[in-house]
């Protein structure tokens, strides 16, 4: 198949070979699960069980709340020892809404929602499975899958791509997966294509995948409508939008969806979820995550259940060998520093790095001298210095114009600086800025409406006193009128009475 | 712990030559041209490059101490001595070492500190140095030696040179070994009704030009070793085809449409893009970083600028060559072409608007 050119991008050393031979291995079940609330976009799920109460594998333990939400389940069996507030995983370290359950060694499953037969079932009722099965987007995203497979409702769609690019370095969680699972991963794959009703899926992988690319492939030879496609290997491939265009050479329009171009992208891993959710009843309470770097003994790719400390996966993969300089969580590229090891596993955890040599990564910063790496790199044709130089001067307006919030914070402008200037957190930091110059501005705007109305109304009401107060006056001087006119007749009535008796 | 170490941000993996390092590798794509440069010159051009080069590198520790900054971390990125390297290479290889000291001056306190240091300034500094001196000392600054005198007649030793660069002792006479450069040669020559082809071929011969051997400045007259560290430059990435290509491209294209008008009149291609300093500025002054557009299209602009000015300048200006003022207008102009040459954002069209959606919703 034809594939389409899309500018920019970077080629990292993929450092995969640390983990990519390294078959899933389930983690031992820790005795402690901290399962957040807040584990996707959206608004956080709201807890329905209480301090105390004895819980199953896969019994729901936290409800969805609105739209764009996904519910919580118990990813094994035992008691619930804490509702309150625990370390979540973001490099603030600030605590968010958790449920810690204490297992017990039954797993003793709950009843779980009957298996379905997905090509006899409804894109509608797929899709509800998938929400109440509390899947999201297992790529980093955490977007809610289900609102994602409902988007055929509102869009013409006729694509499905499935994002197996894995273009972060170190990962290989959706390679062995891949590899590993593979007809259960083409099955969540059909199951995804069935809900969506598309004409045709693509299915991408970076080249640097070879036994993934052959397995699916395999997998894919029956069906005419699905076809595996071997993507170049280059950061960042795996970004949504980039992806689309390199396979069908349509390009997202700035602030739309895929959707608007009629294609929707999905992660092998959230396919493999759907899979056990649709066929098998299994609520999303584990997942694959790669635990990697140079500084780990042993890399492994560990079936971990939500919930589990960081801690433990370090420590089953052999702990550090030396000293980490820096721990992190997700890839090296857009993954956030980890600050504390108490932290939990959550739905969009796909990797755990300890790397030990960051000397490139940390040389301290020096004056641009406008080579221009950045321009190319960026794969979204923007001018990096010059969004960075305007930010230095808090020229948020001119970063905006320059495009700012088209940036898809993929750090390849950073990657190529030969002055290590820290773009990307430049970017962040202005894009946090301008958000919040928005909301005040939105607030002073709303301020000023409701002190208008409220000015308004007040007049409104002192008219209306006013108007009330005339009449009253009026109505009082037409009484004292009558009445004076009353006594003065009835005064000249006794005067002509008087004169008459006179 | 590492942990507890202050969160930076990502990416936490990089790859990319430091400031230090390409400054460093374009001084290794310059030393070929260079060496030959001081060979071909002697010893005066030995003794000019080194005041030249060491002048810029004190001026910017002077003016790094008097601004209060530090001087260790500036110096060290190379910048200054690159700046006086270039400079170097533009000067007439037996120019008084004053010409030096005075243009390591001008390049690094008016051309780049003035501006704020590396990355700041709007002027290539060797550029705006080599203006002022060519106006304030035009006789200085033509005065060339030729190579090939100086290889027959016997090149000055240490000592007979230290009166060429430093007026110390007697000089030899200067006139059995000066002349005018080629451009110049010529264009004095067309000036007085001469045919070129025939001035050329009566006074150069073609080899010579091609490898270097005739009068000029110091590094800018052998044309296959100065496309050898352009080569390099383009090989390792540090500069892009466009800006030499489109310079090179235009400065021929104009050079030939011209030359078939009036074959008598007006210098071909190959004089034009082989002799004076067209290939030194198309691959080492033109693409400077930090005085070029950023964009592709915004090269490829400056590039044409940098080329038609050139030619302008050579055939119909005062001066017999035109690149530093080719090179400085256009640095002038860059600003500008930045801002109408930028990249298209992904997912707009030129103008900034989202592109309109084909399909969209239902």
């Amino acid at each position: 198949m034809k594939l389409f050119r899309i500018r920019g991008g970077v080629h990292p050393e993929d450092r995969k070979s640390l983990s990519e031979d390294k078959p899933i291995e389930d983690l031992p079940l820790p005795e402690l699960l901290h399962v957040p609330l807040q584990q996707h976009i959206g608004a956080p799920a709201v807890a329905i069980v209480k301090k105390g109460d004895v819980v199953k594998k896969g019994q729901v333990i936290a409800i969805a709340q609105g739209n764009i939400s996904a519910p919580v389940h118990a990813p094994t069996s035992g008691q619930v020892v804490g509702l309150g507030r625990y370390k979540a995983p973001h490099p603030s370290g600030l605590p968010g809404r958790t449920i810690t359950i204490r297992t017990d060694d039954d797993e003793e499953w709950c009843e779980l929602p009957e298996p379905m037969d997905p090509f006899n079932s409804t894109p509608a009722e797929i899709a509800a499975r998938v929400k109440e099965s509390g899947i999201v987007g297992m790529g980093g995203a955490t977007f809610p899958s289900a609102v994602k497979l409902n988007l055929g409702a509102r869009y013409d769609l006729d694509t499905l791509i499935i994002n197996g690019a894995e273009c972060e370095p170190y990962l290989t969680c959706d390679d062995r997966l891949m590899r590993e699972h593979t007809a259960d991963v083409f099955l969540g794959i059909r199951i995804m294509a069935r809900a969506l009703e598309v004409e045709r899926t693509l299915i991408a992988i970076e080249g640097n995948k070879p036994d993934a690319i052959q397995r699916m492939t395999q997998a894919a030879a029956e069906f005419d409508d699905f076809t595996v496609i071997k993507v170049p290997t280059r950061y960042p491939m795996g970004s949504e939008k980039h992806l689309t265009q390199t396979l069908t050479g349509k390009e997202t329009p700035a602030r739309a969806l895929t959707a608007d171009i009629g294609v929707v992208v999905h992660n092998p891993a959230t396919a493999f979820a759907v899979f056990e959710a649709v066929t098998k009843g299994i609520p999303l309470i584990s997942r694959v995550v790669t635990v990697s770097g140079e500084a780990m003994v042993s890399p492994k790719n560990l079936r971990v259940p939500i919930g589990t400390r960081i801690s433990e996966l370090i420590e089953f993969a052999g702990s550090f060998k030396v000293d980490p300089e820096r721990l992190l969580l997700g890839g090296p590229m857009m993954g956030q520093p980890l600050i504390d090891l108490k932290v939990p596993v959550v739905k969009g955890t796909n990797g755990v790095l300890a790397l030990s040599d960051l000397r490139a990564a940390t040389k301290s910063r020096t004056s641009c001298i406008r080579c221009a790496s950045c321009v190319d790199a960026c794969p979204c044709g923007l001018v990096p210095l010059e969004m960075a130089a305007a930010i230095r001067k808090e020229e948020m307006e001119i970063a905006t114009q320059s495009g700012l919030m088209d940036c898809v914070g993929c750090g390849s402008c950073a990657y190529v600086c030969p002055s290590s200037i820290p773009l990307v957190q430049y970017f962040n930091y202005a894009k946090g800025k301008i958000t919040a110059t928005q909301r005040a501005e939105h607030k002073q705007m709303e301020t000023k409406r409701l002190a208008e109305l409220r000015n308004e109304r007040m007049e409104r009401i002192k008219a209306a006193k006013r108007e009330a107060m005339a009449k009253r006056k009026a109505e009082q001087a037409r009484k004292k009128a009558e009445k004076e006119a009353k006594e003065a007749a009835e005064a000249k009535e006794q005067q002509e009475q008087e004169k008459a008796t006179a | 712990m590492s942990t507890t170490s202050p969160p930076i941000g990502g990416p936490f993996l990089k790859k990319s030559l430091t400031v230090q390092q390409i400054m460093m590798v374009v001084m290794l794509a310059l030393a070929p041209a260079t060496l030959y440069g001081l060979f071909t010159f002697g010893w005066p051009a030995v003794y000019l490059f080194a005041v030249t080069v060491g002048s810029a590198v004190v001026f910017e520790a002077v003016w790094l101490k008097m601004a209060g900054r530090p001087i260790a971390p500036a110096l060290s990125d190379g910048s200054a001595a690159l700046t006086g390297w270039l400079l170097a290479m533009t000067l007439p290889p037996w120019a008084p070492w004053w010409i030096g000291v005075l243009g390591s001056l001008i390049a690094i306190w008016l051309g780049k500190q003035v501006f704020g240091g590396v990355g700041q300034n709007l002027f290539n500094p060797a550029m705006v140095a080599r203006v002022v001196l060519l106006i304030s000392f035009p006789v200085h600054m033509t005065l060339f030696v030729d190579p090939s005198l100086v290889l027959n007649t016997g090149a000055p030793g240490l000592k007979d040179s230290l009166a060429v660069t430093f007026g110390v002792g007697a000089p030899p006479a200067m006139d059995t070994v000066s002349s005018a450069s080629v451009l110049g040669h010529l264009k004095t020559e067309v000036g007085r009704g001469n045919e070129w082809l025939q001035v050329f071929n009566n006074t150069y011969d073609m080899q010579n030009v091609l490898w270097g051997a005739v009068p000029g400045s110091l590094g800018e007259t052998s044309a296959p070793l100065i496309l050898l560290g352009g080569l390099l430059l383009l090989g390792l990435r540090i500069i892009s085809w466009h800006i030499p290509v489109a310079m090179i491209g235009t400065l021929a294209v104009m050079a030939t449409i011209f030359n078939f008008i009036d074959p008598m009149a007006y210098p071909g291609a190959a004089i034009h893009v082989l002799s004076g300093a067209t290939l030194l500025g198309a691959f080492f002054i033109a693409t400077d970083l930090v005085t070029s557009p950023v964009s592709p299209l915004g090269k490829l602009v400056f590039g044409f600028g940098c080329g038609l000015l050139v030619y302008v300048i050579r055939t119909w200006a005062g001066y017999p060559e035109g690149l530093a003022f080719a090179v400085l207008i256009m640095n002038a102009a860059t600003p500008l072409i930045d801002r109408y040459t930028r990249p298209r954002v992904y997912g707009r069209n030129r103008k900034g608007e989202p592109l309109a959606t084909e399909e969209g919703a239902k």
